[in-house]
């Protein structure tokens, strides 16, 4: 068993905070690249270059102006097994390649987990922040009070001209990545996603899957950000994706209604036909496994679902990845293994969803025999 | 970091080997390691952002080149390039194939095929948006310190010496406040 802390749950804690519009966007990031001066980029730097750089970076980790935002862990991961960066990898907190690749490599890690520093990935400092819903604007203040943090401390690579320098040029300037992560079921049914996300391409925004470049958009999730990082100001950049973003939502919400309208019975049937396969198949691949519980999270949305909550969709989501999966049922999985976990797993966890709304709706029924006898 | 084996390309991909308790560490350049054989396996296909970028870097060099860019690897070597980073070592050509700066000295010593790069990828090549705090302040006074010197050889070409030696004693002040001496050469 491991000991590390975000092993103990599937979600973080600011995943159980709602934002604005939370029943389609699950969440909102800012990633902001820096590097050190005068040192060579990961890539390129020796392994003691590296190594130094990782000290300078954690220590600022663990400095007294950062634990002013709350308490923080540093880890190497060399430090990790690889299961353990899987899942951090699945929770979103580091990236594939910081989990893989990365020489060196380190995590600065808030309690909450909303706020989660790469050291030694493509570039030397990737600061990233995640809140519920969307809530860009929010991710950015707080990636950006971080930022004025290390630089309090080193020497960024800055040039006047080009902005702050990053290993790749598609992140010069202001080295930010703003993304929103949307469940849009409702424009996939009713076949206006293409168009929306061509009109999407065209106005500079970049969309890919749930696990970020080249992932496939699995479970009708769909991760929306900026490609343009110089010559556009943190604003202007938020700005350009929260309103493209406010578009799409508004979108969804007509597509959903006209499903309502429209096809009513066929829209139940689809979500309750999943429901039951989710709640009693005994073989459950990855691939079924999001759609289905894509279906299902829509038809919490639409109040159709009422044992089903967004908390639990949310877990179901992070558990049901092979990294957690093992870790869950603490022993390494073949893929045929983990289809089976998988199906027994969404069983059981659905299954306490209704013993919970039970007792709720009992509870319900005594409040109003109480109140039908003060009446 | 250059390659192990050729010793001529940055090392990209690197790995560790244990057989019975013996660490080898390896690291390659991307040409070397597919030479090696079964390595890259499962590794992204070969088809990245980076190797897309390299793509577009080399079509400004010669239109036959763009298939080359594409996979990272070219066999009819394009014109040669002389650009080259003095810091890390990294040249033009090595960077237009990896599709990543080795430092942030790269910036100037590519400065003169950049602005190409950067405008197709983004639109448009200088930075707007925000400056560090305590650098900028550096660059703000780095960048003043710029203007007296010109004003202050003015004032002499013009025999305005009172003026120079107001200039002079303002530029001696700035240059004690500030701590560290301008690092960054403008060419």
């Amino acid at each position: 068993m491991s000991n590390q802390a975000f092993m103990n749950q599937p979600i973080s804690d600011w995943m159980r905070g709602t934002g604005l519009d939370s029943d389609i966007v699950i969440s909102s990031r800012i990633r902001v690249a820096r590097n050190l001066h005068g040192i060579p980029f990961p890539l390129l730097a020796t392994t003691q270059q590296s190594a130094d750089s990782m000290e300078r970076l954690m220590e600022v980790g663990q400095s007294s102006e950062l634990s002013k935002l709350g308490p923080f862990e540093t880890v190497k991961m060399a430090e990790l097994n690889e299961m353990e960066r899987q899942v951090l990898v699945e929770k979103h907190l580091i990236s594939p390649n910081l989990a893989n690749e990365s020489r060196n490599g380190g995590l600065i890690l808030s309690k909450d987990e909303s706020i989660s520093i790469m050291v030694n990935e493509e570039d030397h400092l990737r600061i990233q922040c995640l809140y519920p819903g969307l809530q860009i604007h929010k991710a950015w203040e707080a990636a950006s009070h971080i930022d004025d943090i290390f630089e309090s401390k080193i020497d960024y690579a800055f040039d006047e001209k080009r902005g702050y320098l990053t290993s790749c040029p598609t992140n010069v300037g202001t080295g930010i990545r703003a993304s929103v992560m949307v469940h849009l079921p409702a424009l996939v049914l009713t076949s206006q996603i293409n168009r929306i996300l061509q009109a999407v391409h065209q106005v500079g925004l970049a969309v890919r899957g749930l696990y970020g470049e080249g992932s496939e958009a699995i479970g009708n999730l769909f991760q929306i950000s900026n490609q343009i990082t110089l010559g556009q100001s943190e604003e202007e950049i938020m700005e350009n994706l929260y309103g493209v973003v406010k578009q799409i939502i508004e979108h969804e919400r007509a597509a959903r209604e006209q499903l309502q309208q429209g096809s009513m019975t066929k829209l139940t049937d689809r979500i309750c036909r999943s429901y039951g396969i989710l709640k009693h198949a005994a073989i459950m691949d990855s691939k079924e496994a999001a759609q289905r519980l894509s279906d299902i999270r829509l038809g919490s949305d639409l109040q159709l679902l009422k044992e089903v909550s967004p908390v639990m969709l949310n877990e179901l989501m992070v558990m049901t990845q092979p990294g957690f999966l093992q870790h869950i049922y603490n022993k390494p999985m073949n893929a045929d293994d983990r289809d089976i976990y998988r199906a027994r797993l969404i069983r059981e966890t659905l299954a306490k969803g209704t013993a919970k709304s039970k007792e709720n709706s009992h509870e319900n029924q005594r409040i109003h025999q109480e109140e039908d006898q003060d009446g | 970091m250059m390659c192990q084996q050729c010793g001529e390309k940055p090392a990209t991909l690197h790995f560790t080997k244990i057989i019975n308790g013996q660490k080898t560490e390896f690291h390659l350049c991307e040409s070397c390691a597919r030479e090696k054989g079964d390595i890259l396996q499962g590794a992204n296909d070969g088809f990245s952002i980076h190797n897309l970028l390299s793509g577009l870097m080399n079509l400004d060099q010669s239109s036959g080149s763009l298939h080359n860019g594409l996979y990272g690897f070219s066999t009819s070597k394009p014109a040669p390039e002389k650009l080259k980073c003095d810091h890390c070592g990294l040249s033009f050509e090595q960077f237009s194939k990896m599709g990543r700066f080795g430092c942030d000295e790269c910036y100037q010593a590519f400065r003169p095929r950049l602005d190409p790069i950067l405008k197709r990828v983004h639109g448009n090549v200088v930075h707007v948006g925000k400056i560090p705090k305590r650098g900028g302040v550096a660059m703000n006074q780095r960048r003043e310190l710029e203007d007296l010197r010109k004003k202050l050889q003015e004032s002499i070409e013009l025999e305005q010496f009172e003026v120079a030696a107001e200039l002079r004693d303002r530029i001696r002040e700035l240059e004690t406040t500030m701590k560290r001496p301008s690092d960054a050469e403008q060419a």
